[in-house]
């Protein structure tokens, strides 16, 4: 126990000199490279905007409200839009996902060495492109629509599904597993009596989780022109027509939370 | 099982109970859900022609990362990369400064009701808002740059942390809290030492997945204006330069790798 010592009375402290000094130098560091990013950020912003932001912001405000209420009659088509790109890109995601999870699980996987390494990569390179970046590419590839922000959605969520569904795998009861085996079950048999029933449940709910959250994104990617409401929302942006963008604001807004009510009952009843 | 309804099953063959145990709710499930992907087919319109062209170029941008091109554009990826990890580390930072109070206000056990409301209708708003949203009406109001980037970032990560703080704050153990209190400690000597050791390996953790995911977000905040990386990628995209997309695509990967890895590590050591 460090302990502090002034003339003859002990003192309790929480750390010795040398741990002291060390975190001191790190905090030291840490500071400083904090200090520098701040700095590149100042350089790079045109200070005079930001000055006059709360002027800007209040312009804004004012053009903003109220929301044009009539232009809702033409958001029906892109909501829909919207929930079919998530609804239907979950779909794909979750059945490509489940051989991939299958494959990078340590105790279902064929082989250790060489498909466990290849399932990975596949997560860690679905996970880690924005599906934004991935609708930017497949509108370059098959042209801007629905389709593409369908595969866009599709691609990302398919990483998310199975890291999730890899590691319940890996999670589950041997010994059930070990039942089944012991009465002559064949590999596939193994599978869906010893261990689909012990995932089904965390497997509906990584569904509907990403169904949550690709609701969210669905609803920006016509941002880059890959269909939703997102692309009305760009049209009214470039036209700065202030009104529409604030009631599509609050339609995304009421989307975001009914999905989210939705999922957070569906997994309620599931788990 | 009663011994009646053991003698009735016999003879009979044992068949997985279903998944959803009401029949009718099982049946009527199914019929909605397939009335509605029929009717979502029917509504997506797919240029299978478009489709067909684009497959080439496709297999071009997959060829792209056989043969990535680091040199040609190096300094515009340079420059985008390097103002992608000065606003996901400045952001960062300020984020997770911020969220520490909002996350002791949002926690029920520790903050009177009236902090606690204001806390949380925070940490709603963050939440609900999509970053690239958040993006784009602050580029509206402090111009094109990081700024905008900074500022976006560093909201997100208040809904994010603050929330996972305050859930983790409300579980700790009462106990030790009690411990610190009763030994004549000031609020915030409470804070520091019955509260915060508690809840500080989690929020380390917290705060490293929350660095991996500020630099994916920071990678699309370009594509609106609010600097980073994305606005090389959307150029390269743009002019066809699928090696070059391909360069900034593999620089990405392996960023949020190496972070994933790092983050691993430390969470590994503080827990």
């Amino acid at each position: 126990m460090p302990v502090l010592e002034k003339g003859s009375a002990q003192t309790w402290r929480r750390r010795t000199t040398g741990e002291n000094l060390f975190r001191w130098f790190g905090w030291l560091i840490g500071v400083a490279i904090f200090v520098v990013c701040w700095q590149r950020i100042s350089e790079a912003t045109t200070w005079f905007f930001v000055w006059d932001a709360p002027r800007i912001a209040g312009d804004i405000w004012t053009r903003a409200t109220p929301p044009r209420w009539t232009y809702i009659t033409q958001l029906g088509r892109p909501i829909w839009d919207t929930l079919n790109i998530a609804t239907l890109g979950t779909l794909i995601a979750i059945c490509l996902a489940v051989p991939v999870a299958f494959m990078a699980a340590r105790n279902t996987t064929p082989s250790v060495l060489f498909i466990r390494p290849v399932a990975l990569l596949v997560i860690v390179s679905s996970r880690s492109i924005n599906s934004l970046i991935w609708a930017l590419l497949l509108i370059a590839i098959i042209g801007p629509g629905v389709f593409a922000g369908v595969i866009a959605i599709a691609i990302r969520s398919i990483g998310f599904c199975a890291k999730l569904l890899y590691e319940a795998i890996e999670e589950i009861d041997h010994t059930q597993v070990e039942a089944i085996s012991a009465t002559g079950a064949s590999r596939w048999q193994v599978m869906a009596y010893g261990i689909v029933p012990q995932i089904l449940p965390a497997f509906a709910g990584i569904a509907v989780f990403r169904w949550d959250i690709n609701i969210r994104e669905s609803t920006v990617l016509g941002l880059v022109g890959a269909g939703g409401i997102g692309l009305q929302l760009s049209a009214s942006l470039n036209v700065l027509a202030w009104p529409q963008v604030s009631l599509i604001l609050l339609v995304i807004l009421a989307a975001v939370m009914i999905s989210e009510w939705v999922s957070a009952k569906v997994r309620g009843a599931i788990i | 099982m009663s011994h009646r309804e053991l003698e009735d099953m016999l003879g009979k063959g044992w068949r997985k109970p279903p998944f959803v145990s009401n029949p009718k709710l099982r049946w009527s499930l199914i019929l909605g859900f397939v009335a509605y992907l029929v009717a979502a087919f029917m509504t997506i319109e797919v240029d299978w022609g478009r489709v067909y062209v684009g497959l080439d170029r496709g297999w071009a941008f997959i060829l792209a990362f056989t043969s990535p091109d680091f040199t040609s554009r190096a300094s515009d990826i340079w420059e985008g990369l390097l103002e992608s990890i000065v606003m996901t580390v400045a952001a960062s930072v300020v984020g997770i400064l911020i969220s520490i109070p909002i996350g002791l206000g949002a926690a029920r056990n520790i903050a009177p009701l009236p902090i606690y409301l204001v806390c949380r209708g925070i940490v709603a708003v963050s939440r609900a808002l999509q970053e690239i949203i958040v993006a784009i009406l602050l580029v509206a109001i402090f111009g094109f740059g990081p700024l905008a980037g900074f500022l976006t970032l560093s909201f997100a990560t208040i809904g994010f942390l603050s929330k996972l703080l305050a859930e983790d704050i409300e579980a700790m153990d009462k106990v030790q809290a009690e411990a610190i209190k009763a030994s004549g400690a000031r609020w915030l000597q409470w804070i520091n030492y019955g509260v915060q050791p508690q809840v500080m390996p989690r929020l380390v953790g917290l705060s490293m997945y929350r660095i991996d995911i500020n630099f994916r977000e920071s990678a699309i905040l370009g594509l609106v204006g609010a600097g980073g990386i994305g606005a090389t990628l959307n150029t390269a995209f743009d002019r066809y330069e699928y090696d070059t997309a391909a360069a900034i695509l593999i620089l990405i990967i392996g960023i949020v790798m190496s972070l994933e890895y790092l983050s691993g590590i430390i969470r590994a050591k503080v827990q």
